[in-house]
């Protein structure tokens, strides 16, 4: 019998999920054994033209990384669409824009006037910017185009299934991918559509170690400020930690090393807004009922809406305003 | 034709649910922009409603509970009070004045100030014209305008 077709892909992304994968060490041995890779450009030699001509629906499974920044990423995430069984959102750039959906704070033309003409190391005296076309000899040669705005892959096309994590960790790989071709060796239903792979339902702070207590806060810190405690929460000492409104399933790595979360798995099952949920988090900690007092402790939080919105901004409630 | 404001009032229901009431019964006069919704505690209007109702269309939000120390719940205004100047802050990060969200205290006694309240906060709204939004819907074709890019600066 023909092996299972498997395909990864990266759209805008570091590169950093498709490291994941290989980290996963000898389990990808597995993979291998049990798929027929058939593309993957962080690690095979495939071009798109090999995916366009294969048939619609052959590729069993999609993992797919990265936001859509390009008309290059959408063309591709059709592309994988049209040619796949079942389509994975892999990766919080995936699941909800990631570290790329920051640049929805600005718009392209911005963004593209700072990288060229700008930026303190760029040396453009002509205000060159990239052109999508440039004729040559041989013909006409494009480069993909930004979009204005980043989006999740769930924003562009269907989605079947979504792991998240930046990047999703390695034993939570190995447990989908396992779950995976235990489904298709021996004919078990698939999970519903929209199932969320690879995390709990809960939030990170089900899984941190740390001690909790009521929390009452004065001011907010960076955590290189104070002596951090190492066995009590975070965000009772002052430190903007987003357990609460992230979801579980890295077993909160971060915290139990000492380093607030971020936010990278994306939000709990009950939660609609990162930002929303944490803003809730924050003043259920303020310790103040004056609103001048309550003002001053919100400002000394860092970066706010860089930090409850690090990994989501694409997919937030809410977006930036046109004017 | 003037630009007519799409207001969401969230209006706890212990007071200033009951102050709007008053209003109503006693027939006082304001405008007809604000959407009520009754809800049980400002305590309970979570920033993702606010941000919810944005999103949908409102071109400004007012929630309105118990003076503090009045809460039937003891304190939930007092994370009412908390939560909306953050509420705000995230308006500002992403482009929205913070204006266009209000919070104020109208006791089930305050028929006057429920009415003066939703008047000037109108107003206020009418002045500073319509929201805009970044468009949600995903059109490729639109999405690839080369026009801001096509000459030099
Ligand atoms: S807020 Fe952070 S440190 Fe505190 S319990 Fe949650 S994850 Fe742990
Ligand atoms: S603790 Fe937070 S930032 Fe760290 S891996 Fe878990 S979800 Fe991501």
């Amino acid at each position: 019998m023909a092996k299972p077709k498997l395909a990864i892909y990266w759209a805008a992304s570091c590169g950093g999920c498709d490291i994941a994968i290989l980290d996963i060490e000898e389990k990808i041995l597995d993979v291998a054994n049990f798929f027929d890779i058939v593309f993957w450009p962080c690690a095979t030699d495939f071009k798109y033209d090999d995916v366009r001509k294969m048939e619609d629906k052959s590729i069993t499974l999609t993992l797919f990384n990265g936001a859509i920044r390009s008309d290059e990423n959408f063309e591709i995430a059709e592309l994988l669409r049209q040619k796949s069984v079942v389509m994975c959102a892999f990766g919080s750039c995936a699941v909800e824009g990631g570290i790329p959906g920051l640049a929805n704070f600005y718009d392209k033309e911005s963004i593209m006037k700072y990288a060229y003409i700008q930026s303190p190391s760029t040396t453009n005296a002509e205000s060159i910017y990239p052109q999508p076309e440039t004729k040559v000899a041989e013909g006409t040669l494009r480069i993909p185009t930004l979009y204005n705005t980043v989006r999740s892959l769930g924003q562009t096309i269907e989605v079947d299934y979504i792991i998240p994590g930046c990047p999703p960790q390695s034993d939570q790989i190995i447990a989908v991918v396992t779950a995976v071709i235990d489904i298709l060796q021996n004919g078990k239903p698939l999970p519903p559509k929209g199932t969320v792979l690879g995390a709990t339902e809960k939030s990170c702070c089900d899984e941190c170690k740390r001690q909790r207590n009521v929390k009452k806060i004065k001011k907010f810190v960076r955590p290189f400020s104070i002596k951090v405690d190492p066995d009590l929460c975070l965000l009772e000492q002052g430190i903007v930690c987003m357990g609460p409104a992230t979801r579980g399933g890295c077993g909160a790595k971060c915290v139990n090393a000492g380093v607030p979360c971020r936010g990278c798995y994306s939000v709990p099952s009950n939660v609609r807004d990162q930002g929303a949920k944490m803003a809730s988090a924050l003043a259920s900690v303020i310790d103040s009922i004056d609103p001048v007092e309550i003002q001053q402790i919100i400002d000394t939080i860092p970066d706010p809406l860089g930090t409850f919105y690090r990994f989501s901004l694409a997919d937030s409630a809410i977006r930036r305003s046109q004017s | 034709m003037s630009f007519e404001p799409r207001i969401i009032g969230f209006l706890c229901n212990w007071c200033s649910y009951t102050g709007a009431d008053l209003a109503g019964t006693s027939r006082m006069k304001y405008p007809p922009n604000v959407l009520t919704i009754r809800v049980m505690c400002s305590g309970r209007v979570d920033p993702g409603f606010i941000l919810d109702a944005f999103r949908n269309g409102a071109d400004g939000v007012i929630v309105c509970g118990c003076h503090l120390g009045d809460c039937h719940y003891v304190n939930g205004n007092h994370k009412c009070i908390r939560r909306i100047p953050l509420t705000k802050k995230i308006l500002e990060g992403m482009g929205i004045p913070p204006e266009r969200l209000r919070l104020e205290w109208v006791s089930a006694s305050e028929g006057a100030r429920f009415q003066e309240v939703i008047t000037s906060f109108t107003n206020e709204i009418r002045n500073m014209g319509p929201m805009q939004l970044k468009e949600w819907k995903f059109d490729p074709t639109l999405e690839t305008s080369h026009a801001a890019l096509a000459g030099k600066e």
